[in-house]
């Protein structure tokens, strides 16, 4: 398996994709902070980029890497190889250096910039660290439907689906039955819905250090009560690997069963 | 030659006349208070004394309470002799005009339930000038009561109140007329400065912080000025209500979090005029309610929750040359009807742009959005703030406002910050 991960990861990082990426991160770092002089400001569009644009790269990317590396997929399982190492190794390769790229690209221009002797270097590691969360979790949802359709097409399309729904269709549905249910308390309606919701928790966990005193209002004072403390966090962490490790099992247990 | 010779012996009768008069006049002695000295008690002293005597209090501890100052007097310390009420009930009641006490160190006050006790209290007296005492362990701290024309100057004030109900204030007025209080450093009390039915006074300078209710708080008090103050970590920030006329011009206002916490709460509050303050980083920055006529101009709001929540009932109200920066709601509003203008602030969420480069964006700023019109209805909400969803729902209102009151805008957002 850490052959085949291996192989990936630096057939990955030679790809011009990833070159773009990592480059589209280090110049997003540097114009935040060097033409935008408030540093608070910087990391709230960093959260945005991070809550929408990673699960958007990680998916696309990955549904991309699997049907374009299909042929020799298929030529590693001619191979004396267990499926399991196969796919998997793959999908760690994407995984993380899409990770890499992530890190790097953001890390580089913070660490110029002074981070390390900023106070704001938990809220930027906290960020870095939902981002790989991220990454991670919907490289393995991309693989899932990689696996289960054979058409361009249909694959990519349902990608897209699964974003749009897990970043905007959600909320929507969320807010609505909020207000629907406005009469009753909501506050474990609300609390379950953004745990269930990896692009929701990763916003939460950021939020809490960053707009603290808007959600420390009536009702924020709930969520602060749990995400803030240490087993809230613990929670959502815990929450946030679940994501990745279901998708993974499906991804073995799929491939095990895959007649290609 | 002889007239002028008469003038000069004149003048000079003159002189001699006024020195006497001036000599009988204030024949005050000054009388020594020590743990060896003839007077062993503040209480003492003051008995023997006369009208405009000083009575010196040299260092030491004095076990003492209930002493009543009927006559004008000066009443200094020195090196800050303690006075130790041992838990007994007021300790300095002033019921004349004319008096001054300087440079005490008072704790234990008493605590009840059915008195005010006061390390210091001023009743029905004029004139008056407290400072530079510090007080510890405290039910109330200086209560004035029906007085006018005082100071309280550069006091300390230090409680351990942790619950409203048995906690006292740190400077209360109540009927008062014409008092300056300033440099004052309250901590830990229900109210750092509470005033009602006091008309005309100014607080100015102090130092408010920690306290289990507000920062300061008016109640019926008209025409009061309070500027350069410090407002911080209050349980629920500065409240002002039911006055007319305050001025309040160039404090700041920080950290007051919590659920319903504010930076200030302003309740039927008319012709106001609150100028070049700083709200930074509280729950709610202004909280207003029933309030006419108010003119905000030349204030920062900076990292609030809410910047400024309209509740209801305000009308006239003018809105100018403020700054909002990085607020999560710059305003929340909740009725359709606006009567209030918004004009030449900054916003730093405006997106529009300034092709004239006069400094004024030519897009209006539409300080309302409809989430927080939403998380008015729905508090639970609040868990979507900044959600893709809710970025969307908030730009389509924006370009075709049904939720929100289309006439609420600011048609001239400046550019660049106030400085």
């Amino acid at each position: 398996m850490l052959k085949i991960l291996k192989y990936s990861f630096f057939d990955l990082i030679r790809s011009r994709w990833s070159y773009v990426y990592f480059a589209f991160y280090l110049l997003l770092g540097f114009v935040l902070l060097f033409l935008n002089n408030d540093l608070s400001k910087a990391i709230i569009t960093l959260m945005n980029v991070i809550i929408m644009l990673v699960p958007l790269i990680g998916t696309i990317f990955g549904v991309m890497y699997f049907y374009n590396s299909k042929e020799f997929t298929e030529l590693l399982l001619a191979q004396p190889l267990k499926r399991t190492s196969i796919f998997v190794g793959q999908y760690l390769g994407v995984a993380l250096s899409l990770a890499l790229s992530l890190v790097l690209g953001l890390g580089i221009p913070f660490v110029l910039y002074g981070l390390f002797t900023s106070a704001i270097i938990w809220n930027f590691t906290l960020l870095l660290i939902t981002g790989v969360f991220l990454t991670f979790i919907f490289t393995a949802l991309a693989f899932n439907i990689a696996l289960s359709n054979e058409n361009k097409i249909k694959g990519f399309g349902y990608a897209i689906l699964l974003w749009l729904f897990l970043a905007v269709i959600y909320d929507g549905i969320f807010l609505i039955s909020l207000i629907i249910f406005q009469d009753y308390p909501l506050d474990k309606l609300s609390l379950g819905m953004s745990m269930l919701n990896p692009i929701d928790l990763s916003r939460i966990l950021i939020l809490l250090k960053l707009d603290i005193s808007a959600l420390l209002g009536y009702t924020g004072a709930i969520f602060k009560k749990f995400f803030g403390s240490n087993f809230g966090v613990i929670i959502s962490f815990l929450m946030l690997s679940i994501w990745v490790i279901l998708p993974i099992l499906r991804i073995v247990f799929k491939s095990k069963k895959k007649d290609f | 030659m002889k007239y002028k010779r008469n003038a000069f012996r004149k003048l000079t009768i003159l002189f001699i006349g006024l020195f006497f008069l001036n000599q009988f006049s204030s024949f005050a002695k000054t009388i020594i208070v020590c743990e060896t000295c003839e007077n062993k008690s503040i209480k003492e002293a003051v008995q023997f004394s006369e009208a405009n005597d000083t009575i010196l209090v040299k260092k030491g501890t004095y076990h003492e309470y209930n002493i009543i100052i009927d006559k004008p007097l000066t009443i200094i310390g020195e090196n800050y002799p303690v006075i130790d009420g041992d838990l007994n009930g007021e300790i300095i009641t002033i019921i004349s005009d004319n008096v001054t006490v300087d440079g005490l160190f008072i704790i234990n006050v008493g605590t009840s339930y059915t008195e005010d006790y006061a390390a210091v209290r001023v009743r029905r007296s004029k004139n008056f000038l407290i400072q530079n005492l510090v007080l510890e362990k405290l039910f109330f701290g200086i209560y004035l009561e029906k007085s006018k024309d005082g100071r309280v100057y550069h006091n300390k004030i230090i409680g351990d109140a942790k619950e409203e109900y048995n906690s006292g204030n740190g400077i209360q007025l109540w009927y008062c007329k014409n008092v300056e209080i300033e440099h004052n450093f309250v901590e830990h009390v229900r109210d750092g400065i509470y005033l009602e039915f006091s008309d005309f006074c100014t607080i100015k300078n102090n130092v408010s912080t920690f306290n289990v209710r507000y920062g300061l708080h008016f109640m019926f008090s008209n025409d009061d000025s309070y500027e350069d103050n410090i407002f911080e970590k209050n349980g629920a920030g500065v409240a002002v209500m039911f006055s007319k006329r305050i001025k309040m011009l160039n404090n700041s206002f920080r950290e007051n979090w919590g659920s319903a916490s504010y930076g200030l709460l302003l309740k039927e509050i008319n012709d106001a005029e609150i100028s070049g303050n700083t709200f930074e980083e509280n729950t709610i920055g202004i909280n207003i309610e029933g309030s006419n006529r108010v003119l905000y101009e030349k204030n920062n709001f900076i990292r609030n929750g809410w910047a400024i929540k309209v509740r209801g009932a305000c009308y006239t109200n003018t809105f100018t040359k403020n700054n909002f920066l990085y607020n999560s709601f710059d305003v929340a509003y909740n009725s359709k009807v606006n009567d209030n203008v918004f004009d030449k602030n900054y916003w730093s969420n405006y997106t529009g742009y300034d092709l004239n480069k006069d400094g004024i964006g030519d897009v209006p700023y539409r300080p309302v959005k409809l989430f927080s019109y939403i998380v008015n209805e729905t508090p639970e909400t609040i868990v979507l703030l900044r959600s893709l969803f809710i970025d969307l729902i908030d730009f389509s209102e924006k370009v075709s406002p049904i939720f929100t009151p289309d006439n609420l805008v600011d048609k001239n957002p400046l550019i660049r910050k106030m400085p």
